[in-house]
């Protein structure tokens, strides 16, 4: 499945938010939870994470700082700020309403007598 | 697991990669380390799960995504990048040792120093206003010889190199200082106009390094010079701001700070700020386009026009050039503008292009202040014996000989250039080994002037 643009790049922001409240981690870390998390669904172009957690990180939602990992790489980790964890909230907020409004309408294009189960959700989002 | 001959190859196609993104405008080093921890990971994974090592350098590319689009979402984010604002560039990533590079302290040391050595003959009591000659003679030995030690600290030049770049500064002190001038003669003003220049060379020498020798090292070195200059005259205009600042506001609670201005401001800031201005060029030079260049091909147009509209009125009227006035030396810096606009165009030039319309110009500007400056000089020449020969006026003479010299075979050789017979590097090496013949000279005027016209 091939979701659009558009909405990787709404979504983007709260699945990384939502990632780092778990603890830090860093770009390509965060790449595989996502695509954990998501069954595979989401499969975001790898080098597009980066411009996501600058912007983040611009925005005071995030703080970045450089770690010699194995190997003797420097590792650029991300931390999740007070002013993330309250960004976070804001957005669950608002993708909850959007989630709850497109239920209600997919129940209500449900022909009547067939369950909503036809569409395997996962609960709450 | 990965052969040595495996590792090597990752390594080289990693390198490659990485000077891909460096070349994008958007994407700055501390970019390219990130993303490149993520293409290692991405190949250390995929050589665990089986794939060759470059079979997963390919995967870890194509997953990294189109490097357009990277690059565009970074230009994105960090629009104010496309605008090149570094006024230190942060060469490496995070570390706090990048944030003030030892280059930046050293030279904003030296400024300090230079601002300090201009005030040192203060303490045995010459002053700027009483012992004007004196400050004239010397003023650039307040500065270049820090200037030159900068370079060969950052150059890290040989023992014998160094040795010989004091003597030439040593040299020019004796000379500037020995000779009995007479006050306000006009042998000690050309002194003062020419020790510069002189020692501009030296200067040259300690910003080329090894590379003097080559026609390359001494372009870099004119590149160098003509960057400098515009980032001096733009830190004058600061300079100014900052001066007409301080004496409005201290005129306001009822305090003159003419003094201070005159005696610490203005000189110590003008010496200090060729150090910062240099220091600037060095850190710049590589991310910002040069602004000389740019320049020239604004005023190459408007130079030419206005040369060929003298020549047109000189022929339509039929007036002689005034020479009562020292003539020459506005003559003189005709020549001198034109032979910058020559030189900038030529350094910024891509050798391989083939001639075009400013090329053309090029030519029509240097041929058209030939012509003017050989009016000039016949008028002189017919009257030289009236108005006899004065330092002033032999120095002027000489100069304008060395200036015309210079740009009749640059015409030339750039006439040669338009016909397809010469390439514009031999217009660039004929410049740039024209270099010493300026400094020659000025060490010559130095030198032999003072005692040839009785120190007068």
């Amino acid at each position: 499945m091939e979701i659009n643009k558009d909405l990787v790049a709404a979504s983007s922001t709260p699945i990384v938010l939502a990632i780092l409240a778990e603890g830090d981690s860093y770009g390509y870390a965060i790449l595989q939870r996502v695509r954990d998390l998501s069954g595979g669904r989401i499969a975001w172009t790898d080098g597009m994470l980066y411009p996501v957690l600058h912007r983040l990180e611009r925005l005071g939602h995030v703080e970045a700082r450089w770690e010699v990992s194995t190997g003797r790489r420097r590792r650029r980790y991300y931390r999740l700020t007070t002013r993330g964890r309250a960004q976070l909230a804001e957005e669950r907020r608002q993708w909850q309403a959007v989630d709850a409004t497109l239920r209600g309408i997919w129940r209500m294009l449900e022909p009547p007598g067939h369950p909503a189960s036809a569409f395997p959700l996962p609960a709450g989002a | 697991m990965a052969t040595p001959g495996h590792a090597v190859s990752l390594e080289a196609q990693i390198d490659e990669w990485r000077s891909f993104l460096r070349r994008r405008q958007a994407i700055h080093a501390v970019d390219v380390t990130e993303l490149e921890d993520h293409l290692r990971e991405q190949v250390a994974v995929l050589t665990d799960a089986g794939l060759a090592t470059d079979e997963a350098f390919l995967v870890a590319v194509k997953r990294m995504g189109a490097l357009d689009e990277i690059s565009r979402e970074f230009a994105r984010e960090h629009s104010d990048r496309l605008w090149k604002q570094l006024v230190v560039a942060p060469s490496e990533p995070g570390g706090r040792q990048a944030i003030v590079p030892t280059d930046a302290i050293v030279a904003f040391a030296l400024a300090v120093a230079a601002a300090a050595l201009v005030k040192v003959p203060a303490l045995f009591g010459l002053d700027l206003d009483g012992d004007a000659g004196f400050y004239g003679r010397n003023a650039s030995l307040f500065v270049l010889p820090l200037l030159t030690g900068y370079f060969a600290w950052k150059r890290q030049l040989d023992r014998r190199t160094v040795l010989l770049l004091v003597a030439a500064f040593a040299a020019a002190a004796v000379f500037a200082n020995v000779y009995p001038f007479a006050p306000e003669g006009s042998t000690e003003v050309l002194t003062a106009l020419h020790v510069p220049i002189a020692l501009w060379l030296v200067v040259g020498i300690a910003y080329a390094g090894t590379r003097w020798n080559e026609v390359a090292g001494r372009m870099d070195f004119v590149r160098f010079s003509g960057e400098l200059f515009i980032y001096y005259v733009l830190m004058a205009l600061g300079g100014c701001l900052l001066t007409a600042f301080t004496v409005v506001m201290f005129n306001t609670i009822g305090i003159n700070p003419e003094t201070f201005i005159q005696s610490w401001l203005l000189p110590c800031g003008a010496a200090g700020a060729v150090l910062v201005a240099a220091w600037l060029v060095e850190a710049k030079q590589s991310v910002i386009e040069n602004m000389a260049p740019v320049l020239t091909r604004l005023f190459t147009p408007l130079f030419a026009a206005v040369l060929v509209t003298f020549l047109g009125a000189l022929l339509v009227t039929g007036h002689g050039v005034d020479i009562e006035r020292d003539a020459l030396i506005d003559f003189n810096l005709i020549l001198v503008v034109v032979l910058a606009l020559l030189l900038y165009s030529v350094s910024a030039r891509d050798p391989r292009s083939s001639p075009g319309l400013f090329d053309g110009m090029q030519v029509v500007l240097v041929v058209s202040a030939l012509v003017a400056d050989a009016v000039a000089l016949w008028a002189i020449a017919a009257r030289i014996t009236d108005l006899g020969f004065s330092a002033n006026r032999v120095a002027a003479l000489g100069v304008n000989a060395i200036l015309l010299i210079n740009l009749a075979w640059s015409a030339v050789l750039y006439v040669r250039f338009l016909r397809g017979r010469g390439s514009i590097g031999r217009v660039e090496r004929w410049q740039t080994d024209y270099l010493p013949v300026y400094a020659a000279w000025s060490a010559l005027v130095v030198i032999a002037f003072p005692p040839l016209f009785g120190y007068a």
